[in-house]
């Protein structure tokens, strides 16, 4: 790839109140390509919203620059910029629907911006609502539908100018897991069909398991790791990111003491044979599990479990090896005594 | 009580002078509707977390909409008599009241724009500024067509107000039914016919306030029935 569809350079950002300041994001810096899902992922405070707010410039960095296209938004007069903003739509965790305007109107709005004609506005919106599946609302408000459809108007309303970017900022927090997966399915369907680039903001690992194929995990302003989805579920690299992989299933992180913790991740040339079982056969020696949980992903099953090894540092040793043996990614979790202390 | 025989005799002039007050009322609140609603869109557009905040206009326009608001009407009737001269050419009758009626309303009104504007989900505000939107588009397409229910209840304050106001400018001159109180009523010892003039404000006001809320409550689609 030559250029990115999406880098972010150095972007820094500080909030000045009345009484203290906050510096939201640090130094961060970031390629997406054209036609990617992306992920970012960070705990609540960490300087999510406001990155992807910069990526619109709805948010202007105090240092640093955002290039769409090789185009530098830091450069634009505010004219520019509006125009540019046609071309990177958004949603968000709430809809932020005109809740006195039809479901119809909400969709013409952003073509009513573009100043598009009112019959071919509404012949356009007609068909993004069918795409979405809500041509009968057209006529309906949007306090009339449940929070689903109602993201579903935001996603038809966000599409409607051809946008080359799609930046989704919580958009399915505020939904069930049903729902919440109906959602992620049309995002990935319209990825799919209209090759629009993603950037999905979560708190939620599953969300970016579902979806992603690039995440970025940021922890307090700093992007504290990057790279493909399955190799970062597979090997995390640092405390952030491991955090986020074992909170994968619930939400949480599962609570862990003690010492000899090791984290194993399944993938489908393992999951069959009864690994655990075998290895504790095998040395006589029990182990304790702690958390365990699968996923089905496109159709992989991606699982991990969290084992207490034995106090026996030579009998430890092998069983380490045991696993790696059996193609398992195995992580000692010796700094797990800290994550307790982490809430999220 | 003689009301029936009342009406009977002073009919003609209840109704003519009804004509007047609502004239007055209606001109006047159009007029400071005029006003108030530029004065208000700038007070939250210029606050500090409007879409252009600007403290010097803000404080500006802020101070000089509580210093007409706490002047009291009929001392703010007396004080711009000047400046009614000048528009009007004179100082009595139902145009020259129209003059001050505008002065106490426009900052009232400005309030009352603000305080709608105001309560508008920023959420959507940022949406439409996602989608490339000018700030005029934001305030005109976003802000005043979401708060639309609010306005009109706005406005339906603003009107009895008004109307209030009006009834006391009839004290100085103004005509309409205060004027018809305060000649027949108060200076004739008609007691009974100033009765007559409260119950048909009380009506205007009543009926003022159903209509407002009916369009209010029609107007408004974020209430599922
Ligand atoms: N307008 C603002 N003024 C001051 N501080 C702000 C502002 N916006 C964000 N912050 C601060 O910047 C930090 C990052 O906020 P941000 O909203 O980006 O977090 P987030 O990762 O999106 O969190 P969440 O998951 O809760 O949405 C927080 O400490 C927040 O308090
Ligand atoms: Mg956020």
């Amino acid at each position: 790839m030559s250029q990115p569809l999406i880098r972010v350079e150095k972007v820094s950002k500080i909030f000045k109140t009345k009484d203290n300041t906050v510096e939201a994001l640090k130094d961060i810096s970031l390629d997406i390509e054209k036609g990617d899902i992306f992920g970012i992922i960070g705990m609540s405070g960490a300087g999510k919203s406001t990155l992807v707010r910069c990526l619109n410039f709805l948010e202007r960095p105090t240092k640093g620059d955002v290039f769409i296209d090789g185009k530098s938004l830091g450069k634009m007069t505010d004219r520019q910029l509006r125009a540019q903003r046609q071309d990177v739509a958004m949603i968000f965790q709430h809809f932020n629907l005109l809740m006195q305007s039809t479901v119809l109107d909400n969709v013409c709005f952003p073509m009513r911006i573009n100043k598009v004609p009112g019959h071919n506005a509404r012949k356009r919106a007609m068909e993004l609502l069918k795409e979405v599946g809500l041509e009968d609302k057209a006529k309906a408000y949007p306090a009339q539908l449940s929070g689903g459809q109602q993201q579903r108007v935001a996603i038809a309303r966000a599409l409607a100018n051809n946008p080359q970017i799609l930046l989704c900022d919580e958009a399915t927090s505020a939904l069930d897991p049903k729902t919440t997966g109906e959602v992620l399915d049309l995002l990935k369907k319209i990825n799919e069909k209209h090759g629009i680039t993603i950037v999905i903001i979560t708190h939620a690992m599953s969300v970016v398991q579902e979806i992603c194929n690039k995440v970025a995990i940021i922890d307090r302003g700093v992007v504290a790791e990057v790279g493909n989805v399955l190799d970062v579920f597979n090997n995390p690299q640092s405390d952030a990111a491991m955090r986020l992989v074992l909170s994968s299933g619930s939400g949480e992180v599962p609570e862990m003491k003690g010492d000899h913790l090791v984290r194993i991740v399944f993938t489908e040339n393992s999951s069959y044979e009864p690994v655990v079982a075998n290895m504790v056969l095998k040395f006589q020696s029990p182990v304790n599990i702690m958390f365990a949980n699968t996923r089905d992903i496109g159709g992989t099953a991606q699982g991990q479990m969290v084992l207490q090894l034995p106090d026996d540092e030579a009998l430890r040793t092998q069983m380490i090896q045991y696993l790696k043996d059996r193609k398992l990614e195995v992580q000692e979790l010796s700094s797990m005594k800290e994550f307790e202390e982490v809430n999220f | 009580m003689n009301f029936i025989n009342i009406w009977n005799e002073y009919s003609d002039l209840l109704i003519e002078n009804t004509g007047i007050t609502l004239y007055m009322v209606i001109i006047s609140t159009l007029l400071a509707y005029l006003i108030g609603i530029p004065i208000g869109i700038c007070l939250v557009i210029t606050s500090e977390n409007g879409l252009r905040p600007n403290k010097f206009i803000y404080r500006l326009l802020d101070i000089f909409v509580n210093i007409i608001r706490s002047i009291p009407f009929l001392i703010l009737l007396v004080l711009i008599m000047p400046i009614t001269k000048l528009i009007v050419g004179q100082t009595w009758g139902p145009n020259a009241t129209i003059v001050p009626l505008v002065f106490a309303a426009a900052p009232f009104i400005a309030r009352m724009v603000e305080s709608s504007l105001v309560e508008v989900d920023h959420g959507v505000i940022e949406a439409a500024q996602s989608m490339g939107a000018t700030n005029w588009t934001i305030v005109w397409k976003v802000m005043v067509s979401e708060a639309r229910s609010s306005l009109i209840i706005g406005a339906t304050i603003a009107l009895a107000t008004i109307l209030g106001y009006s009834a006391m400018a009839g004290a100085v001159g103004g005509q309409g039914l205060g004027d018809v109180a305060i000649q027949y009523g108060y200076y004739r010892f008609q007691n009974d016919l100033t009765i007559v003039i409260v119950i048909m404000l009380v009506l205007m006001v009543q009926v003022m306030q159903a209509f407002g809320m009916w369009i209010s409550k029609k107007l408004d689609k974020r209430i599922t029935k």
